[in-house]
C-alpha cells in the first residue's frame, strides 16, 4: 500500500471510528459495539506486526487494550484526534508489557508511528491466554453479580438491582469498579 | 473468553453503567490537598503574626502569586498527562515563566544592593529549614494528586509523576508563604524554588510504580 492510499484509509477509519465512539459515549450501544469490533481488528494487526512472541501474546494484548480503552473511554477528549488517543494507549500497553513484566520478547517494528494503529485490520483471532471468565468468577459478589447480570445476561440496571437487592447506583459502581479490577489483575498478573 | 465475546460484554449495558466523568476526583483532591496543608501550617508553624501589614506590600503578593501561577501550570500538566495522546503544548513554558520572573527580580535586588548584604538577602534567617518545610506542606497534595492521576489514564508515567510532584511543591510553597517571614527576592528565588522542586524527583520515581493501569 503506498503512502497516499494508506493516508486515505487512515482518514476514513479515523472519521468513522470517531463517529461510532461519540455515538457510543452518548448512549448508543450498537455504535459502541461496532466501534469496539472494528478496533479489535485494528489492534490485532498493530500488535501482530510489532510484538514477537506467541500468537496468544497478541490476543492477550488485544483484550487487555480493549478493556483499558473501555475503562478509560471518558479520557478521550472530543477535540483530539481519535488516532492519537488510541495509539497512545496501544503503545503504552506494548511498553508496559516489556518494561514491567518478565516478558521475553521484543518489539519488532516501530511503535511510534501514530497512524499505523488504524492502518490495517486483522480478523484472524487466536485464543487468548488470559482467562477473563475465570477471573470474573473470582471477583467478589458486589462486582461479579452486576457484571454477570448487566453485561453478560443483558439485564437493565434496575432489573439487576431488583435481582440482587443492591441499589441501582451500587450496580453501576459495581460494573465499573469490577471491570477496573479485572484490568488491574491482567496488568499485574503477567 | 474469545475477543468477540469480550467486545460484546464491554458494549452491553454501556449506556447506563459507568458514565464517569474525566477528572471527577479533582475537586476533592484540591480541597483536601490545600486544606490539610493550611491546617498543617497553622498548627505546626503558625501564620506569620504580621500578615496584616505584610499584605499591604506588593512583595508579599508576588511571593504568593509565583507559586500560585506555577500551581496552575502544573495542574494543567497533570491533567494533560492524564489523557492518552494529549499534547503538553505551551504548559512547560508557562510553568517556567513565574520562576524566570522571580529570578529576574532576585537579580535586580542583588545587583542593586551592596555585595556585603548579599548573604543576608540570600540566606535570610530561615534558609536551612525553608525547603524542607515547603516539602512538608506539599505532602497532602502529593498524595491527593497521585490519587487523582490513578483515576486518569497517564501513559508517560514518569513525567506524570513529576508533574504531580511539581504541583504539590507549588502548593506547599503557596501555603508556606502565609507563615514565612522572609521577604527578600533572592531568598525566595533560591529556597522556595528548591522546596517546590523537592517533590519532583520523588514523583518521577513513584510514577511508574504507582500509576500503572
Amino acid at each position: 500500500m503506498d503512502r497516499s492510499t494508506r493516508e486515505r484509509q487512515w482518514n476514513s477509519s479515523e472519521a468513522r471510528l470517531r463517529g461510532l465512539l461519540m455515538a457510543g459515549l452518548a448512549g448508543d450501544e450498537g455504535a459502541y459495539l461496532s466501534f469496539l469490533r472494528e478496533l479489535s481488528g485494528h489492534l490485532r494487526a498493530f500488535f501482530r506486526h510489532r510484538v514477537a512472541g506467541m500468537p496468544s501474546d497478541v490476543e492477550d494484548l488485544v483484550q487487555e487494550t480493549l478493556l483499558a480503552i473501555h475503562n478509560q473511554r471518558h479520557s478521550y477528549d472530543a477535540g483530539q484526534p481519535l488516532t492519537a488517543w488510541l495509539h497512545a494507549i496501544a503503545k503504552y500497553k506494548i511498553v508496559d508489557l516489556y518494561r514491567f513484566r518478565s516478558s521475553h520478547g521484543a518489539v519488532t517494528a516501530s511503535i511510534d508511528d501514530v497512524e499505523a494503529v488504524l492502518a490495517f485490520q486483522d480478523w484472524d483471532a487466536e485464543d487468548a491466554r488470559i482467562d477473563v471468565e475465570g477471573m470474573l468468577a473470582t471477583l467478589p459478589d458486589h462486582f461479579r453479580l452486576p457484571i454477570v447480570l448487566v453485561k453478560l445476561q443483558g439485564l437493565s440496571v434496575r432489573e439487576a438491582a431488583e435481582a440482587t437487592g443492591m441499589s441501582e447506583s451500587a450496580v453501576k459502581v459495581g460494573v465499573h469498579r469490577g471491570l477496573k479490577r479485572l484490568a488491574a489483575w491482567i496488568t499485574e498478573g503477567k | 473468553m474469545r475477543t468477540d465475546d469480550l467486545v460484546l460484554m464491554l458494549a452491553t449495558g454501556s449506556r447506563h453503567a459507568g458514565g464517569e466523568a474525566f477528572g471527577r476526583r479533582l475537586p476533592v483532591a484540591l480541597a483536601a490537598g490545600t486544606g490539610i496543608a493550611v491546617l498543617q501550617m497553622t498548627v505546626f508553624l503558625g501564620i506569620r503574626p504580621d500578615l496584616g501589614s505584610a499584605a499591604a506590600g506588593v512583595d508579599f503578593w508576588i511571593k504568593i502569586a509565583v507559586p500560585c501561577a506555577l500551581m496552575a501550570a502544573a495542574l494543567g500538566l497533570v491533567l494533560r498527562l492524564g489523557r492518552p495522546g494529549a499534547r503538553m503544548g505551551p504548559l512547560p513554558g508557562l510553568a517556567a515563566m513565574p520562576v524566570a520572573l522571580l529570578w529576574g527580580l532576585a537579580a535586580v535586588s542583588l545587583f542593586g544592593a551592596e555585595p556585603a548584604r548579599w548573604p543576608e538577602l540570600l540566606l535570610g534567617e530561615t534558609w536551612a529549614v525553608c525547603p524542607f518545610l515547603i516539602a512538608f506542606l506539599a505532602v497532602p497534595m502529593f498524595v491527593s494528586s497521585f490519587w487523582t492521576l490513578r483515576d486518569l489514564a497517564p501513559v508517560r508515567l514518569r513525567l506524570a509523576g513529576a508533574a504531580a510532584g511539581l504541583f504539590s511543591g507549588a502548593t506547599g510553597a503557596a501555603v508556606y508563604s502565609l507563615h514565612c517571614p522572609e521577604m527578600a527576592y533572592p531568598f525566595v528565588a533560591t529556597w522556595y524554588v528548591l522546596g517546590m522542586l523537592m517533590p519532583v524527583p520523588l514523583g518521577a520515581y513513584l510514577g511508574p510504580r504507582l500509576l500503572r493501569w
